[in-house]
């Protein structure tokens, strides 16, 4: 409990800095607020006070950041710089498809990565070769270049996925979304395998294994209980910290086939220069990445006793 | 015989005589793949056949032949050569980020190692919120505050870099701070610094090795995403990432050879760089396995 | 009972391809009942005796010679039969408690899961069947015990539980592998005792492997001295003590560290 305790507690403080960090960002620019965010566009008297209120700009430095932090947490941020939309309404359009993708892609990286690994770990010959050259190779192999090669291949040349937009309903994201989510994945697929298969090949020498077998354990209760289920322990940290990034790193994919998430606003927002959605987005996150983050180390200390319960005398 | 009439032939064979039992044949041949692509990107001028903005649309999207050996792209330029100049900003921005990182990460973390206790608990603090913000994403964020630039968007990732690589640098650093011979060193009254550069720089320096190998590789990747979407090196520029990104359209309607070219480049030189990377920093690991 | 004839084990690195010659043709006999000393310093190839005895030697050996266990040959058993054997007949008793029981595992799934799961008895007689054992082997708070986590527990009572887990099969043939070696000098004797008197009950044959002479002469009928994975010498603790034939045991005999100079 003191653990959970002092992990969410550091990260209130890694919110609290990090929040500053995205909102104080733009005064590191030479030249006046307004010129910043309005970036050379013309904008009529009353847009330009709405965005003056919208950052508190007649108030102190820290006044803005508490306003801005404040609305935030209450799901205001405000509105877009360009369109003058309400950047929530924008984001909670947005944030499905974006979801929808990162669980597609974790889902695989956990089935896939884990099944191949164990397979690889656990058995020799030309498979465990070609998953050991697969995930050095995989993860080489940057996301947007994969996504291109699936879309040209498995969307133009063979024509059996949609290469561009999010689908509607659960079966039409998950076909929609194939494609994205196998080119998002394959990274950290290809290094989830290759660190399962090092564990499962590390357990599996283990003294407490090879005691199971000198005791005459059935074999798959050795190779189950004692071999894959203890070597996915140190996997599960791993696995995380890929959902985690395969969340921060979705936007490359929804860029790369056009689809309508929080990653493709955050990089045409960037484009348009429209700081307060790239705020927003870059605040959602960082929180979520770091939720995640959390939810994994707590999730690592329930599953290992080790850690669960302490040293005891 | 004097050691200074042995053959400098010679004497490289025994280096990469070392080299090799260190990495391996795959690692040989992939400081090869990288010593092959560092020399073409020196001598581009020499060896592409074009330059990087010669063609004329008239020639767009020729096949690969005698003159265009991996064809033209959708302006007609010659890929091969965009492959090659375009090896320079590819390589470039890796290049800034694994020194920043390199330096920034030993600074804080031999820092930390020597002061101990405040310092060190302060520094981990900051390092910690650091790891909170996913590379990436701090990329952007800087790209967005000061506008799409090869050098903004290095200097953020190198950023990015630095809580892990420092993390790691500090723990090897701090073994040897408690060694006893350094306490010797102190007594006799050597300034802390000098101590840290002459004896303790030097047993960290394979760790920084690794870690520069290693980030590199992603690096590459990462700032090649960014140039992807844009928001990187700037058209008409030849940059590897870009050019997937720019032949993408001309994929799509039959004509691989710029996007797929260019990837393959980054493939291949992540590739090396990461087993180069997975042999210097796994021995020390795989030792540990019986 | 048990009969170890001419037994070869070499291993090959699988980096360097250099073969490693661990045991250099040993034989030896085990009456029932009898409990048999290998002693030699580390290295010498007396743990490799045991893990051919029960074929869990690590990959890349190369295994010649019989070993056979009542007439049946050992090292020809596969799948099913091997398992049965390993599960009824022999039982390991390795020096780290502390690395053979899983860590993630509470240490009753470790007695339950070689009795239901190895020898499949009932699941409910196995569970009273758990805390009779713990209580045999003087573990007071067996209920305690069953549900802790082996990182929980001393390494005195975890070897407790790895004993009363060996002795639960009533197997032919305990090998014991350095079992106090890894333990606190308080708990050496304690444990040594416990698997003494236990053994003796049972009147299961043993093979106990021990760098200690003092320790296997005090516990075992007769003692065979290895050495470079050559079987030296073997006799009664006597013979070895007083009439010692080979220069090795002699050596070692004299390296013991003496409580009392003047017996010497």
């Amino acid at each position: 409990m003191r653990y959970v305790i002092s992990r969410l507690w550091s990260l209130c403080l890694v919110f609290v800095v990090s929040s500053f960090v995205v909102f104080s960002g733009m005064y590191l620019v030479p030249g006046s607020p307004e010129n910043f965010l309005v970036q050379g566009r013309t904008v009529s008297p009353e847009v330009l006070a709405s965005i003056r209120v919208q950052y508190s700009l007649d108030d102190p430095f820290l006044t803005r950041y508490w306003n801005w932090l404040t609305s935030a947490v209450q799901g205001d941020f405000g509105r877009s710089l360009t369109t003058r939309q309400d950047v929530s309404n924008l984001l909670a359009a947005r944030l499905p498809t974006t979801l929808f993708l990162t669980l597609y892609a974790g889902v695989l990286v956990v089935v896939f990565g884990i099944g191949l690994g164990v397979i690889a770990g656990t058995r020799e010959g030309v498979f465990e070769k070609i998953v050991v050259f697969g995930s050095n190779l995989g993860f080489a192999v940057p996301t947007f270049f994969a996504a291109l090669l699936l879309m040209a291949v498995f969307g133009g040349a063979l024509g059996w996925f949609p290469v561009t937009g999010s689908g509607s309903g659960f079966g039409g994201r998950l076909f929609h979304l194939t494609l994205p989510a196998v080119a998002l994945s394959l990274p950290s697929l290809a290094v989830v395998a290759r660190i399962t298969r090092t564990s499962v090949r590390e357990e599996s020498g283990s003294d407490h294994v090879l005691m199971a077998v000198a005791r005459g354990v059935p074999r798959r209760l050795v190779l189950w209980r004692h071999t894959v289920r203890n070597s996915l322990l140190p996997v599960t940290t791993v696995i995380g910290t890929h959902l985690a990034a395969l969340l921060a790193s979705a936007f490359v994919i929804e860029y790369a086939f056009t689809l309508d998430g929080i990653g493709a606003l955050l990089v045409d927002a960037v484009h348009r220069q429209d700081f307060a959605v790239v705020q927003a987005i870059a605040l959602i996150l960082v929180v979520a990445f770091g939720l995640i983050n959390l939810a994994v180390d707590l999730l690592y200390a329930v599953i290992d006793p080790r850690i669960r319960l302490g040293k005891a005398a | 015989m004097p050691q200074s009439l042995v053959k400098p032939s010679s004497r490289i064979s025994v280096v990469a005589g070392r080299a090799h039992r260190r990495l391996g044949t795959l690692g040989m041949v992939c400081v090869t793949i990288i010593a092959v692509i560092v020399l073409t990107t020196l001598l581009a001028p020499l060896i592409a056949p074009y330059g990087p903005y010669e063609g004329s649309v008239a020639d767009r999207h020729l096949a690969p032949g005698v003159n265009h050996l991996l064809g033209t792209d959708q302006s007609g330029r010659d890929v091969l050569s965009r492959v090659i100049w375009g090896a320079r900003s590819s390589l470039l921005g890796p290049l800034i980020v694994i020194v920043v990182t390199a330096v920034l990460a030993t600074a804080i973390a031999l820092t930390a190692a020597w002061y101990g206790g405040r310092v060190d608990s302060f520094l981990g603090r900051v390092l910690d919120v650091l790891f909170a913000f996913p590379n990436i994403l701090l990329a952007i964020l800087a790209i967005a505050i000061f506008g799409p630039s090869l050098l903004t968007a290095s200097l953020a990732l190198a950023i990015g870099y630095v809580p892990y690589s420092a993390r790691v640098i500090r723990s090897v650093a701090l073994r040897e701070r408690n060694l006893p011979y350094i306490a010797a060193a102190r007594m006799q009254g050597i300034y802390g610094f000098v101590i840290t550069v002459r004896h303790i720089l030097p047993n960290v320096w394979p760790q920084i090795l690794t870690g520069m190998t290693i980030n590199f590789g992603y690096a590459m990747i990462e700032l090649a995403a960014l140039s992807f979407l844009g928001l990187g090196v700037q058209p008409p520029n030849a940059d590897w990432g870009l050019m997937v990104s720019s032949g993408q359209s001309s994929l799509l309607q039959g004509y691989p050879e710029q996007s797929v070219a260019a990837g393959l480049a980054i493939v291949v030189t992540v590739a090396a760089f990461g087993y180069i990377g997975e042999r210097l920093g796994g021995r020390r690991a795989a030792g540990r396995v019986r | 009972m048990l009969t170890i004839d001419n037994l070869e084990l070499s291993i090959t690195d699988p980096d360097t391809g250099r073969v490693s010659e661990i045991l250099r043709g040993n034989s030896l006999t085990l009456a029932a009942g009898e409990a048999l000393g290998l002693v030699g310093e580390s290295g010498s190839g007396k743990s490799m005796t045991l893990q051919c005895v029960l074929g869990i030697e690590p990959p890349g050996s190369s295994v010649g010679g019989r070993i056979e266990l009542e007439g049946r040959d050992l090292r020809a058993l596969r799948g099913e039969e091997l398992r049965r054997t390993r599960a009824e007949d022999l039982a390991l008793i390795a020096q780290n408690p502390h690395s053979v029981l899983n860590p993630v595992l509470p240490v009753g799934k470790y007695l339950m899961e070689g009795m239901s799961e190895a020898r499949s008895m009932p699941k409910a007689r196995a569970r009273l069947r758990s805390s009779e054992l713990l209580r045999s082997v003087g573990i007071e708070e067996s209920e305690r015990v069953l549900r802790s986590y082996p990182h929980q527990l001393s390494g005195g009572m975890l070897q407790r539980v790895v004993i009363a887990g060996a002795i639960s099969a009533q197997p032919k043939l305990l090998l014991a592998d350095e079992p106090t070696t890894a333990l606190d000098v308080t708990t050496q004797a304690e444990v040594a005792a416990i698997l003494d008197e236990k053994r003796r009950e049972a009147e299961m044959s043993m093979i106990f492997v021990s760098h200690d002479l003092d320790l296997a002469a005090a516990v075992c009928d007769r003692l065979a001295v290895m050495r470079y994975g050559e079987l030296v010498e073997i006799g009664t603790p006597e013979e070895i003590r007083d009439a010692p034939q080979h220069e090795y045991t002699r050596e070692l005999m004299n390296a013991r560290p003496k409580l009392h100079p003047e017996e010497a």
